[in-house]
């Protein structure tokens, strides 16, 4: 980051372009273009105004700055953007503004800015932040890309004024896998596991296949993507490097080959195998694939989750009957203790960023939904209010959970942010989109 | 406890089959009860003259080949259903599963696959060890009915390809399943 006529430059990193360019080379015609649907909004939202960014680049821009970054900060619920057609005037420079304008129209901050040319092919984004009431200035920023970053120059300044008024990381900028499917006439399957921005744009398939991919999950610097692939008709653990497209096949025992969620420090993958049975918990080196054995039960012990410190592993097991979630002390003694209550089936946990929460599946009155359980108290919560709920997934700075369900019969994304309770869809414009998995903060 | 369970369900099954297999009409179930007797009476009319060993060999040959007949009708039975978060084998697919373990039986160098599913509802994780639990149970089921553990493989797909594509009870019914694939 450079300063510059006191204001922050922040450029993009070129990994991520050539990793959207190439992307986008393969696989332009087949990728799933996921559409965003606000179902809830929240009432104690913050009204900002975000002016149309004023456009001195003399082209006409395919990207429309200031609609992104209002569209993001809409999405958390916790700011109401101000409609733009109320606007009393379109400032885009801090002489133009005139706060007792904003004022009057009931705002608390409002975003100005410009888009300049830098250079042949690149532009550079000017953002400025005010606080309408006391009209100090909270935030200036340039950040400069080619035009095809336009998208990700918007989400970055969406991350640096959420974090300046809320103190928490935006999430922006990160990125969500899924898988998609398609059915077609003939009866045959396409199944592709893809990565898209958080917002469901900028989709690039990792993996096409006739057989079934499941379970995406993150490394931890975000390089790469575990999942589970039935090509061959025979389940086996795959890890891949999204830039490159290479991949090393790490398991494919007999039997299940399931469930793989990467270790907080990178270095090891916990996933669930039958190969001595039935399902149980394993945690393999990735460097040696050398096996430990964490669970040793004649019931199903699968879908294992870190805590953050990577010190505990949550896993499901139907061990008391039904599916109830458990938790194991790898630092210490190794024993599994319960920790779900309520209900008859909970399954699939995903530890909060903080660790002092899980996400997971409850069934209640026949509907499977979203519920969180604070781990100090035990006490749970239900979050959504879908049916068909399955693999949550949190944002890297615990705001939002996304999770996977069915509306009107197909599969689709949602997310909740777990503060408001703002809810919002990401269906696929063709075909069903299942089993998301929000990436880490990118380095 | 499941074994001895199983055993016992076996050597009914095993019973009624051998009443089943006179039949001439293997997927009639009301024709099992005198199905027998169609049979004795046919050997006698065409047979009349011969020896009480000769009528007795032959006797015993149409039922063997009846007894075929039908194994090879039930083995079309390729797909066996569970019920809600179970792996009991439905007493309904003891039969075929039962043709399908001595066909197994008689031809050790035959290999299957026994594919596991769940419904939709619940995690999928959960459902693919499901699918397997299911499938496993079929398997041991085919095991103590004389196949051999070597001939047999599992693969559970847990929720993906339901059967039918419905969200209502009815179709997750036909989606808890175990579909045997001769290889």
């Amino acid at each position: 980051m450079i300063d510059c006529k006191g204001f922050r430059m922040v450029h993009i990193k070129p990994i991520w372009l050539l990793m959207v360019f190439l992307g986008v080379l393969a696989t332009m015609p087949a990728r799933a273009e996921l559409v965003i649907e606000i179902t809830q909004g929240s009432r104690e939202a913050i009204p900002v105004a975000i002016v149309p960014f004023a456009n001195r680049t003399g082209n006409a821009l395919p990207e429309d700055i200031a609609k992104i970054v209002s569209d993001d900060l809409q999405r958390t619920g916790q700011f109401n953007p101000l409609d733009q057609r109320r606007m009393l005037s379109l400032p885009s420079s801090s002489t133009e503004v005139f706060f007792r304008d904003w004022r009057m129209l009931g705002q608390r901050y409002l975003l100005i800015g410009s888009i300049d040319p830098a250079g042949p092919g690149r532009y550079q984004v000017r953002a400025e932040l005010y606080d309408v009431n006391t009209s100090e200035r909270i935030l200036g920023e340039v950040v400069a890309g080619s035009e095809k970053s336009l998208r990700d120059l918007a989400h970055l300044i969406s991350d640096l004024v959420y974090e300046a008024l809320t103190g928490v990381k935006g999430v922006f900028s990160t990125k969500i896998a899924y898988v998609t499917l398609h059915r077609g006439a003939n009866g045959a399957s396409r199944y592709q596991l893809e990565v898209a921005d958080a917002d469901g744009r900028n989709a690039n398939v990792i993996l096409t296949s006739d057989q079934p991919i499941m379970s995406p999950s993150w490394s931890p610097d975000a390089r790469q993507l575990a999942y589970v692939s039935f090509e061959g008709k025979r389940p086996a653990i795959y890890i891949q490097e999204i830039a490159s497209g290479r991949r090393t096949k790490l398991t494919n025992f007999r039997g299940l080959n399931s469930a793989p969620t990467w270790s907080p420090d990178g270095r090891s993958l916990a996933m669930a195998l039958s190969k001595d049975g039935n399902a149980e918990i394993y945690i393999m080196d990735i460097q040696t694939k050398k096996l430990e054995r964490i669970t040793n039960h004649w019931a199903i012990d699968t879908e294992p989750a870190w805590s953050p410190d990577g010190r505990t592993l949550v896993f499901t097991s139907d061990r008391g009957g039904g599916p109830q979630i458990y938790k194991v002390d790898l630092a210490g003694s190794r024993k599994e203790t319960r920790l779900t209550f309520e209900g008859n089936y909970n399954s699939r946990p995903r530890f909060s960023p903080d660790g002092k929460k899980l996400y997971f599946v409850h069934q209640r009155a026949g509907a499977f939904r979203m519920a969180s359980m604070d781990l100090q108290s035990g006490e749970l919560s239900i979050l959504s209010d879908t049916s068909l709920d399955e693999s949550p997934s949190v944002a890297p700075n615990g705001s939002m959970l996304i999770y996977g369900t069915s509306k009107g019969g197909q599969g689709v994304l949602a997310v909740i942010a777990v503060e408001t309770g703002a809810k919002f869809l990401l269906p696929s414009r063709q075909g069903e989109v299942r089993e998301p998995a929000w990436s880490p903060f990118l380095k | 406890m499941k074994l001895i369970d199983l055993r016992k369900v076996f050597a009914l099954s095993f019973a009624l089959a051998f009443v089943a297999g006179c039949s001439t009409a293997p997927t009639d179930t009301t024709g099992v009860e005198n199905g027998g007797y169609d049979a004795e009476t046919s050997v006698g009319a065409e047979t009349s003259g011969l020896s009480a060993e000769e009528l007795e060999r032959r006797r015993l040959e149409q039922e063997q080949r009846a007894r075929e007949g039908e194994d090879a009708a039930l083995r079309e039975v390729r797909v066996f259903y569970f019920d809600f978060d179970s792996n009991i084998v439905k007493p309904e697919a003891h039969l075929p599963l039962q043709a399908h373990a001595a066909y197994l039986q008689a031809n050790p160098n035959v290999r299957v696959v026994l594919n596991g599913y769940g419904d939709e509802r619940g995690t999928k994780e959960y459902n693919l060890a499901l699918g397997e639990r299911r499938a496993k149970a079929v398997e041991r089921f085919l095991v103590v009915s004389g196949a051999s553990a070597s001939q047999i493989e599992v693969v559970s797909y847990g929720e993906e390809f339901p059967a039918d594509p419905g969200h209502n009870e009815e179709a997750w019914a036909k989606n808890r399943r175990v579909e045997l694939v001769y290889q």
